[in-house]
């Protein structure tokens, strides 16, 4: 059995070697801040025409975290591409023989993925905050009011769970294009649409983003945030509970299917 | 040491591999031949633990590959296609296996310079020609410094130099005392390099045997004599002592004769000979020959039927290559091979 210790850093090295990496986290990191910069200081200087209902609930907190609904598409890919090239490239066969036990293999690679993933979310999720309230002049809120510290941490929280349920998809799936084809349109579309219709709001609600953004909110009813009946920890053991289904899914298909 | 026992993989209703049972054997070069489709590819990644056999087992050195600790210090293996990252440099990819067995870095640069990329060790490998790749393949397998090395067919895509550099390597490393395991479709490649050979046809084993000894079954030199007056040129050879076998098409064939002494016995019985001629099977025809009814993918020449026998008149006809009756050590066990694989298919 090769020792857990070595092929976390091979996995790590793996992860540092290859461009694809570094592309798509600085995407997370622009796409997030950049947009919930803009949509801060859009929402500064149009906040009177907001109707007093919108005022009264306002969260300037969800506000900054705006760009998260592109920033977490760039997550999606950088989950999805670090295990599904281990497949495009014939990878796998190479890496299995170097490390036949399967749940060692599969688990150091997700570790070192996730860590790294809640690391760059978690600076996103600052970052973000931060320049957002600046924009957001008298509207803004601070990290010492309550929920706020919660709700960054828990952005960066969020973005390290999207990228270990896209691995896990990608593992049962067994290829970035097929992986990207569905996770992306879903997270970017029907996600959300579905969760703005009366009906399937209800089920919506449950689906593993809608539950996890839970996480972000301050205001428990502001006008973008999500639904549901239950909390920010609610929503974030609903999103993790997701996620432990997708590896568990992805490591019974990569013990009992062929390489 | 590799032993394999009663491995078999079923894909759907497909037999790839159909209880083979072999040992492998350290300090010689083991051919692992059989044709297009035989299963060669599928029983070696079963050995690595890569596919899921359907039934039987494989032990490395006595042990299962999964409980090695470090495999590639074991057992080093280039498989059939590319197996690296495109995106990763020849260097990095190499890093990334040797930190996952605790192999030392200055190792990567051993294996490099010794398949000769050191030059283009920091260029990633998406860019490499296949000869490259097949070489970057082989530097992965010899990374740990394995007792046990396996080649899917290695030569492929070389040029002639990098061939003769992988035989020279292959024999280099066997007479290091370990085990060497080499797959390939050729018989002439294998005659140069191996020194045993575990021939398969449709997943079934047709023989394992000493290369020394498949030379000296298959290519044995004879006559061949064709008569108008075959049943008195038949007493006239034996009358002489020699042992005569009937050919087909009314020739017969003598092991290891002269055809001076031959032509000089039919002339004092005025016996009028068609044809009197010096034979030679190579060692590429008894192969056809032995895995002919286990052929999976023809190319359709003539009228001949898929799975069925050989050719008629080609550049080898049937009458040419050695009879099988001859070598019952492996010729029934084709024969039988040949049949059932074929009724497996009409299933
Ligand atoms: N994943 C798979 N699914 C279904 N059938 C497969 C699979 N892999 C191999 N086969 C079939 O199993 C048989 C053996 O294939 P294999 O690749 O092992 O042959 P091979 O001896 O390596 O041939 P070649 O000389 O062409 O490389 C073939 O008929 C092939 O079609
Ligand atoms: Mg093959």
């Amino acid at each position: 059995m090769a020792s857990a210790a070595a092929v976390l850093q091979s996995e790590w090295t793996k992860i540092r070697t290859v461009s694809s990496t570094t592309w798509t986290l600085i995407s997370v990191f622009l796409a997030t801040v950049v947009i919930g910069g803009v949509i801060s200081a859009v929402s500064n200087s149009t906040f009177g025409d907001l109707s007093d209902v919108s005022q009264t609930t306002f969260d300037p907190t969800l506000t900054s975290f705006s760009g998260m609904v592109l920033g977490q598409l760039a997550m999606v890919v950088f989950g999805v591409l670090v295990v599904g090239s281990e497949y495009s490239s014939g990878m796998i066969r190479t890496s299995l023989a170097a490390v036949p036990r399967r749940a060692t293999f599969l688990f150091s690679k997700i570790g070192v993925a996730g860590l790294l993933a809640l690391v760059v979310g978690l600076i996103t999720g600052f970052v973000a905050f931060f320049i957002g309230q600046a924009l957001l002049g008298d509207h803004s809120t601070t990290i010492g009011e309550p929920g706020v510290l919660r709700a960054v941490i828990g952005s960066g929280l969020y973005m390290c769970l999207i990228a270990l349920f896209s691995m896990g998809i990608t593992v049962m799936l067994r290829s970035s294009m097929l992986s990207l084809g569905i996770l992306m349109p879903f997270f970017f579309l029907v996600s959300n649409i579905l969760a703005a219709v009366p009906k399937a709001k209800d089920v919506a609600h449950y689906f593993p983003d809608q539950a996890g953004q839970k996480l972000l909110q301050v205001v428990p009813d502001a006008a973008n945030g999500g639904g549901g009946s239950y909390g920010p920890w609610g929503g974030f053991g609903i999103m993790c509970a997701w996620v432990v289904a997708a590896l568990i899914g992805g490591y019974l298909v990569l013990r009992n299917r062929d390489a | 040491m590799i032993e394999v026992e009663g491995l078999t993989k079923r894909y759907g209703r497909k037999l790839a591999v159909d209880h083979l049972s072999f040992q492998v054997r350290p300090g010689v070069v083991t051919g692992f031949l059989g044709p297009n489709g035989a299963g060669k590819s599928t029983t070696m990644r079963m050995m690595l633990d890569l596919d899921n056999p359907t039934s039987g087992s494989v032990r490395i050195n006595g042990q299962g590959y999964h409980d090695l600790p470090d495999p590639l210090k074991h057992i080093g293996a280039l498989l059939e296609a590319k197996a690296m990252h495109g995106g990763r440099t020849a260097y990095n990819n190499l890093l990334c296996l040797a930190q996952s067995n605790r192999i030392p870095r200055r190792r990567v640069d051993e294996v490099l310079d010794m398949v000769g990329l050191t030059a283009v060790a920091k260029k990633k490998s998406k860019g490499f020609s296949l000869g490259m790749g097949q070489r970057l393949g082989i530097a992965s397998a010899l990374l740990g410094n394995p007792e046990i090395l396996m080649f899917d067919e290695p030569v492929n895509g070389l040029d002639p130099e990098g061939i003769h550099w992988i035989r020279n390597l292959m024999k280099a490393l066997a007479a290091e005392g370990r085990t060497i395991f080499v797959s390939s479709h050729l018989m002439s490649e294998m005659a140069l390099t191996a020194d045993h050979l575990i021939v398969i046809g449709q997943g079934r084993l047709l023989a394992n045997t000493s290369m020394a000894d498949f030379i000296h079954q298959n290519s044995r030199s004879y006559a061949r004599l064709r008569s108008p007056q075959p049943e008195q040129l038949r007493d006239v050879l034996r009358d002489a002592g020699y042992a005569v076998t009937e050919a087909g098409g009314g020739a017969l064939e003598i092991d290891g004769a002269e055809t001076e002494r031959l032509g000089e016995l039919a002339a004092e019985h005025r016996i009028v000979l068609h044809e009197l001629s010096a034979q030679r099977a190579s060692l590429e025809e008894a192969f056809m020959q032995m895995t002919a009814e286990s052929v999976e993918y023809h190319a359709h020449t003539g009228g001949e039927e898929p799975g069925g026998q050989l050719p008629p008149g080609g550049g080898w006809g049937p009458e040419q290559a050695p009879q099988q009756a001859q070598q019952p050590a492996w010729g029934q066990g084709w024969n039988q091979g040949g049949r059932d694989g074929r009724r497996d298919k009409e299933i």
